[in-house]
């Protein structure tokens, strides 16, 4: 009954959820790519997918400038974004341990806001695809140090809730410094603002050069370290008892986390809950050990936000909606029954 | 240092005034202990006298001052690792990680086993299956924690810490919460795997019956000192627990029923 047994049940457990979420993705990027004002029909599209971006024959060169120059890149970023925000929220939930950890919640996105809009406003204006990531990259780790710091020395540290209480306060506070500093510099108000709200309208081979980088530099080492998450959720004390250096780890986890977060931020502006929507969800299917969580929620957070994107861009069309509006539409509600479990279980 | 090779040092553990303080108070002071290769020490002493503090201090968990040596090495000489392969812990209230199934919670127990980036391999899954089953768990290993009972969920820990192939191992309170068979169930599997892999064992006990018939040496610990030290009969004497616990006992040692101690006081119906 046991060995092999179990371990094939539990691999195939594992290879099922992959295999929907490689099919998801796929149909993802489809969706993404033939939804849009100008129709240029799904066989088209297939066939300029297949030629690796050469104009196939009967496809005009403005249908194919649509498809390689605008659809692609926007999205290939969603996909980045998506996967960063679902595995950061996922890896601050197993370094923090706490379900209810999230970029957005914690205060590492509002802090990279803030970090990108001082270089937007301040920096050199000549080499904004490197001050901005490393700017709010250096934000995105201030706010969750400032809300790690607070929640453990002033709201009694261990309970779930005080971690995301210290969160708000510290985001509130982030995103209060970046609307001053946005009215200080009017002239890079519009810039700062349409960025803020969560925006891909913009979009092009730019931002994936900008994101590129962080993005698989922070994915591939929570990929690497997925296994040690699960060390942490026995907690400190045991962990420790079986070898773990968790101080150690938990620094390089965080540093991981808020890269891939400021990465996302930087190109995609502030958009919140896809850290705790996408993890919960994967542990619904696969259960709790972050071997399966984390590449998980890679897979099904790029998923997730090209479609997410796909849906701003077309309800109101021409218009869009901001992205982040509708990732709290759904996420807002799904933090309340987290929360709820999680009262339950306490 | 392999298995064999420790056997020719009689003497696993050897502790030389332990202190401990947390935040400034001595929890634990000045404790000398030494514990035979194979044998079972186990530390009692009323709340608060310090016993998981000693536990948690033996195992490297906490600073300290004085020596603690494992088979002849100080363990601030091993590495954390290599600690974590010669002292297993099984803590008084295990934290149970959500969504976990019995397998993958005793592949935990390999993390000193495998490189920082390695994944396990057969032997690990091996080493698990081989903890699961010595531990009547094999049929659960698919199984959610969440799912096991209170006697089963104890086991898990334990066959986590089997996994982890320490040769010292650590029980803070294995019976607290569970029934009186499943208390016995696990000592005797405990028993059972020390005279079978030669582990050396130290827990701490309330039950101080159980405690009288399976372990082969007491510690009574009071207000972090060792206030008595031997075998049964010279550490666990009515007036001995009178004087630390401040309650009434008395021994019995028959034929029939064999060694218990049975509490004195309180209204006889």
């Amino acid at each position: 009954m046991s060995g092999p047994d179990a371990a094939g049940r539990r691999v195939s457990a594992g290879t099922r959820a992959t295999v929907l979420g490689v099919a998801v993705l796929v149909v993802a990027v489809l969706v993404g790519m033939l939804v849009g004002p100008v129709r240029i029909g799904a066989a088209n599209v297939l066939r300029w997918l297949v030629s690796i971006g050469d104009p196939p024959p009967g496809m005009s060169e403005q249908q194919a400038l649509i498809l390689g120059d605008l659809r692609l890149p926007r999205v290939i970023v969603a996909g980045l974004v998506g996967a960063s925000l679902a595995a950061s929220g996922a890896a601050y939930q197993a370094v923090f341990r706490n379900p209810l950890a999230d970029p957005y919640l914690l205060g590492a996105a509002a802090g990279a806001g803030l970090g990108a809009t001082i270089a937007v406003a301040y920096g050199p204006s000549g080499a904004i695809e490197l001050t901005v990531p490393a700017s709010a990259f250096v934000g995105a780790l201030v706010g969750v140090g400032l809300a790690y710091g607070l929640g453990r020395s002033t709201l009694g540290g261990r309970s779930t809730a005080s971690l995301v209480l210290a969160g708000v306060a510290v985001a509130s506070f982030l995103t209060a410094v970046q609307t001053f500093l946005q009215q200080q510099r009017s002239e890079t108000l519009r810039q700062v603002y349409t960025w803020i709200l969560g925006r891909l309208g913009t979009t092009g081979w730019d931002d994936v050069r900008l994101a590129l980088p962080s993005v698989v530099l922070a994915l591939a080492t929570m990929w690497a370290v997925r296994r040690l998450l699960d060390v942490i959720e026995v907690g400190d004390l045991e962990a420790r008892s079986l070898g773990l250096h968790v101080a150690r780890l938990r620094l390089v986890v965080v540093i991981a986390a808020s890269l891939a977060t400021a990465a996302a931020v930087a190109v995609a502006g502030l958009i919140g809950f896809v850290g705790l929507i996408i993890p919960h969800t994967v542990r619904l299917m696969v259960g709790g050990s972050y071997r399966s969580v984390l590449p998980l929620s890679m897979l099904f957070g790029a998923s997730f936000l090209i479609l997410v994107d796909t849906l701003a861009r077309t309800v109101v069309a021409p218009a869009e909606i901001p992205i982040g509006v509708i990732t709290a539409f759904v996420g807002a509600p799904f933090f309340i029954a987290v929360l709820r479990r999680n009262r339950r279980a306490a | 240092m392999r298995l064999d090779e420790r056997a020719g040092v009689a003497t696993a553990l050897e502790v030389r005034d332990l202190s401990v303080e947390l935040g400034r108070r001595p929890i634990v002071s000045d404790v000398r202990m030494d514990v035979h290769h194979g044998g079972w020490v186990c530390v009692i002493g009323p709340n608060g006298a310090g016993k998981t503090t000693l536990v948690h201090a033996i195992a490297g968990l906490l600073p300290h001052s004085g020596s603690v040596r494992l088979w002849g090495r100080p363990i601030e000489e091993l590495g954390r690792r290599e600690r974590a392969r010669s002292i297993a812990l099984v803590p008084q209230l295990p934290v149970i990680p959500e969504g976990f199934t019995v397998e993958q919670y005793a592949l935990l127990g390999r993390t000193p086993h495998l490189g920082l980036l390695a994944s396990e391999g057969p032997r690990d899954l091996e080493a698990v299956a081989s903890a699961l089953e010595r531990l009547d768990l094999g049929w659960a290993a698919t199984r959610r924690l969440d799912t096991l009972s209170g006697g089963e969920l104890r086991r898990a820990v334990i066959a986590r810490a089997l996994a982890q192939e320490a040769s010292l191992l650590l029980l803070d309170e294995p019976t607290t919460g569970l029934d009186i068979a499943q208390q016995l169930r696990v000592l005797e599997l405990v028993e059972q795997l020390r005279t079978a892999d030669g582990l050396t064992v130290i827990s701490t006990m309330h039950d101080l019956t159980l405690a009288g018939r399976f372990a082969h040496r007491f510690a009574l610990l009071s207000e972090g000192r060792v206030v008595a030290e031997g075998t049964r009969a010279e550490v666990l004497l009515p007036h001995v627990i009178a004087e630390h616990y401040g309650a009434r006992v008395g021994v019995i040692d028959d034929g029939t029923l064999g060694w218990a101690v049975v509490p004195l006081s309180g209204p006889e119906r």
